[in-house]
């Protein structure tokens, strides 16, 4: 499984819907608690053996699907 | 979780509890009694490891696995509950620091963290503001390339003895958080005296006046104070509560079980009575279930699993629950003599209460973990 479609399950489990498209903003579409900034960080480092740390605290890794992607893709390139 | 084999986890609750029975217990009372936790308390835990128990070897720290930091928490909680929070807010500053913290930051702040030359405190309660965290009233505005903070933090546990704080402030309408050196000018500290229980904890009011921060001091980045550092030491804190309460808890029923085989009424022990017997059951499987949720919690935490937060949530709620039943209970079955300070369970009923109310009330707790099982039903 790729790592969009991956994220996107991840998304769908903690957002409870399948309304967000790849480019929405899951921040500010109200589907999100404030539980989930830090479970998405969880998530993300536990799944792709990364580590989100103080330069990557930036709201545009995170805001949607397509982000979060070119995110990883970036931090997992980072770590070959 | 389980980086340690069962014999050498067998073999560090072991080492903690000598420590704890020779340094810590024999002078519990009079830490409450003078309201004063000494340093020479903070230097053993320090050369033990202990306060450095959630910093990587890297930095100096013990670097442990979650689930001996969770028994860690629950032998000092069954002594002392107050040196036990110093565990607690040492991890949550050394937490904040190691994720969220420059270089820089992690090589100045997590090497003294770890030996305990270094106190750290976590600011976020205010005067006006408790539960309401994203409310903060303490502000921080950039002028000259550096941020100015203005505010007070009260009920800052280790704030009367910290030398340095993570103060979050309001900063351009969402809350971001700071390093604050103790020395730092326009910061005062008044010590908070008079409390309840865990009096020994050392809690404090800072006054935050035209303090100036230099930019390199945020931890984390503008506007996630709350939502990444805050939430990640507040998880941590509450992990660590959570098994302290499960000490605490412990401490009361092994006071009760010798009591109850001593103590003789009618002619007999009163464990030969049932309602004393009930009692005990009450207690015994009420411990044994916030423990078990604090073993799953630390599991989860381990594996970096995000459902870790809400399971700490009912772990925290759990345990400081049982605690205050089986204090409650404690003091019960000793009569008079559990009501005067002759005996610790007087002490153990009052730092009891005040597991409900810190790292979030448990009115907050019924509100998130039922708001966010009601997310799974939608």
């Amino acid at each position: 499984m790729d790592k969009k479609q991956i994220v996107k399950d991840f998304l769908s489990k903690y957002l409870r819907t399948n309304d967000c498209g790849d480019d929405d903003d899951i921040f500010a579409s109200g589907f999100v608690n404030s539980l989930f900034a830090m479970q998405l960080v969880l998530f993300l480092e536990k799944k792709f053996e990364i580590v989100v740390e103080k330069k990557d605290l930036d709201v545009q890794n995170f805001k949607s699907l397509n982000a979060i992607t070119k995110f990883l893709d970036m931090k997992m390139s980072d770590c070959e | 979780m389980d980086n340690r084999s069962n014999e050498s986890k067998e073999a560090f609750v072991s080492e903690v509890r000598q420590f704890v029975d020779t340094e810590i217990r024999p002078f519990a009372a009079r830490y409450d009694k003078d309201e004063a936790l000494p340093y020479s308390v903070v230097e053993k835990l320090g050369e033990r490891g202990y306060l450095g128990c959630t910093i990587s070897k890297r930095y100096g720290g013990t670097e442990m696995d979650m689930l001996s930091i969770g028994l860690l928490n629950e032998e000092l909680g069954k002594a002392c509950m107050a040196t036990k929070t110093i565990l607690t807010v040492q991890g949550m500053v050394a937490t904040a620091i190691e994720k969220w913290g420059s270089e820089l930051q992690k090589e100045t702040w997590l090497p003294k963290l770890a030996s305990g030359k270094v106190i750290g405190a976590f600011g976020l309660s205010e005067p006006n503001i408790g539960s309401d965290a994203a409310g903060i009233e303490t502000t921080a505005y950039l002028e000259d390339d550096v941020y100015v903070l203005n505010g007070i933090k009260k009920w800052i546990t280790m704030g009367e003895i910290a030398d340095v704080y993570i103060i979050f402030a309001n900063c351009d309408g969402s809350v971001t958080s700071f390093l604050v050196e103790k020395n730092t000018p326009g910061l005062s500290v008044r010590p908070i005296k008079g409390l309840m229980g865990m009096r020994a904890s050392m809690m404090g009011e800072i006054k935050i006046d035209n303090c100036r921060i230099p930019v390199e001091n945020i931890i984390g980045s503008v506007g996630t104070g709350l939502s990444h550092v805050g939430l990640s030491c507040l998880d941590y804190g509450r992990y660590t509560v959570a098994w302290g309460c499960v000490g605490l808890a412990q401490a009361c029923l092994d006071s009760c079980m010798k009591y109850c085989i001593e103590r003789k009424q009618f002619g007999k022990s009163i464990q030969k009575y049932q309602l004393i017997q009930k009692m005990i059951t009450e207690m015994i499987v009420d411990i044994k279930t916030a423990r078990l949720l604090c073993i799953n919690a630390g599991k989860l935490r381990e594996e970096g699993d995000p459902d870790s937060i809400s399971e700490i949530w009912c772990a925290k709620y759990k345990a400081s629950k049982v605690v205050k039943s089986v204090a409650e209970k404690a003091v019960q079955i000793f009569g008079a003599a559990g009501y005067c300070n002759e005996h610790p369970v007087e002490r153990y009923y009052r730092d009891a209460a005040m597991a409900e109310i810190i790292e979030g009330t448990s009115q907050i707790h019924e509100l998130i973990i039922s708001s966010n099982a009601f997310r799974e039903y939608i």
